[in-house]
């Protein structure tokens, strides 16, 4: 087993307790998360999207489940799960789009049991998770249609998109729809903090679970991020010290 | 009864591929291929379920005649076109390479062309959307980035070709997208850890 190994198993396992930790045990006090305005209000247009009786559009990118990328999918159907279970007294179920088969094949699961477990499984439609394309670009262009015809007034671009999240973003602001993107790609982020309502930065992505409250491990998975920032933060530091005093 | 079975098959093979990573025990790196070989193969099949589920999503739409259904009838058309062809010629004939360059491909360019432009409009209303300093630091950023890479009549631009442009692409970008992608990185850890420990089941479960 080589160093970079022996250090990847340690992060693994050190994150994997924490997280534990973090799930089981009982806090007196909630923890209190820095304010993220996209959240709250991604909140308020979810409550306004239940009381028009309007949808909300999930688009999950194009990343296949099979390559890291798919962390930023997974993150998303949490939030998904949430949501779906807020707007289940809606009689607009929201509708999904995802440029990778699998990930749609996951999404009608996750729409599935969310209705189930808000009992109200008759507001399950198979169709409201969608295969757009398969390719970046087809899959944007079968998303648009949906955002501007199925009356959306919210959408939710999270997952792996590339440049074509533009399309996308664009079509949301002509169409005044609420807006709220995260990506995991470096090119997507830019473009997304040009073009859409409420862009999250980086990690903000994966901590979309723990603000919408989607259960006690993603709010201890969010406290584990911090805990290894500051290990990052403090190994780095180190290590500039070190090469300063000539190690 | 079957939701518990699917969890643990889910968390037992989690965790098989994700040793087989890091302990280089040859039964455990043989079983973590065979593993990943079978997920690709589950995509495969995935693909023909998704497609099922975009035939069906388009027939819907023709038959209630919603709006746009004259699109879904052209798409239905050259679905049914390009898989009927694909399965009597093979993916490697030249009538289907023909069909792939000659629609596909520029209709993926022209879309490239397009973004071209929405891109250009989009920064334009940026400011109008957003006016903070982070805005603005970003449209200089653009800009300065911009001229000292384009092509100009005149040769580039001195100081901002040579100094400026790469002091932005190679020292603060390139800063700022390890820090991003550090964040990025202990994100996938998490989601990852709670999808193999089952505390996120997209597959049928909580």
């Amino acid at each position: 087993m080589n160093l970079t190994a022996i250090a990847g198993i340690v992060l693994v396992v050190l994150a994997a307790a924490l997280m534990l930790v973090f799930s089981l045990v009982k806090r007196k006090v909630p923890p209190v998360f820095r304010d993220i305005p996209a959240f709250s209000r991604l909140r308020r247009a979810i409550g306004l999207a239940v009381e028009d009786g309007t949808r909300l559009h999930f688009s999950f990118g194009h990343s296949s489940l099979i390559v890291p990328r798919s962390a930023s999918a997974f993150a998303a159907l949490g939030m998904l799960r949430k949501v779906a279970e807020q707007t289940s007294v809606s009689d607009r179920p929201p509708v999904v789009t995802a440029g990778d088969a699998a990930l749609t094949i996951l999404a009608q699961d996750t729409l599935h049991s969310a209705y189930r477990s808000a009992a109200a499984e008759g507001l399950y439609d198979p169709n409201a998770a969608r295969l757009t394309g398969l390719t970046p670009f087809s899959y944007a262009a079968g998303a648009i249609p949906i955002m501007r015809d199925e009356d959306v007034s919210a959408n939710i671009l999270m997952g792996n998109f590339g440049v074509e999240v533009a399309f996308l973003t664009d079509t949301s602001e002509r169409e005044t729809s609420f807006t709220m993107a995260a990506t995991d790609s470096l090119p997507a982020q830019a473009i997304i903090y040009a073009t859409a309502q409420e862009p999250l930065i980086g990690e903000e992505l994966y901590a979309a679970g723990a603000y919408v409250d989607a259960g006690p491990s993603h709010t201890a998975s969010l406290q584990v991020q911090d805990i290894l920032r500051w290990l990052i933060v403090a190994a780095v530091l180190s290590g500039v010290m070190l090469k300063l005093l000539g190690f | 009864m079957k939701r518990p079975i699917a969890t643990a098959i889910a968390i037992a093979i989690g965790l098989i591929v994700l040793l087989g990573y890091f302990i280089p025990l040859p039964i455990l790196t043989s079983v973590r291929i065979e593993l990943v070989q079978w997920a690709i193969i589950l995509s495969g099949v995935a693909v023909l379920v998704g497609v099922i589920n975009l035939f069906s999503v388009h027939l819907k739409k023709i038959r209630e005649k919603e709006k746009g259904a004259v699109y879904s009838l052209f798409l239905i058309a050259a679905l049914l076109l390009t898989f009927i062809l694909g399965i009597i010629l093979g993916p490697d004939h030249s009538t289907m390479q023909l069909m792939f360059e000659s629609v596909v491909i520029p209709v993926e360019a022209s879309l490239m062309a397009m973004l071209a432009m929405t891109l250009i409009y989009a920064s334009i209303r940026l400011l109008r959307r957003r006016s903070d300093l982070m805005t603005v630091v970003f449209l200089i950023t653009v800009l300065l980035v911009l001229l000292g890479t384009a092509p100009l009549p005149f040769g580039p631009l001195p100081i901002v070709g040579d100094l400026i442009r790469p002091f932005i692409a190679q020292v603060l970008a390139a800063a700022g997208a390890r820090g991003i992608l550090l964040g990025v990185a202990l994100g996938t850890l998490t989601t990852g850890l709670r999808i193999v420990f089952g505390a996120d089941r997209p597959y049928g479960g909580r």
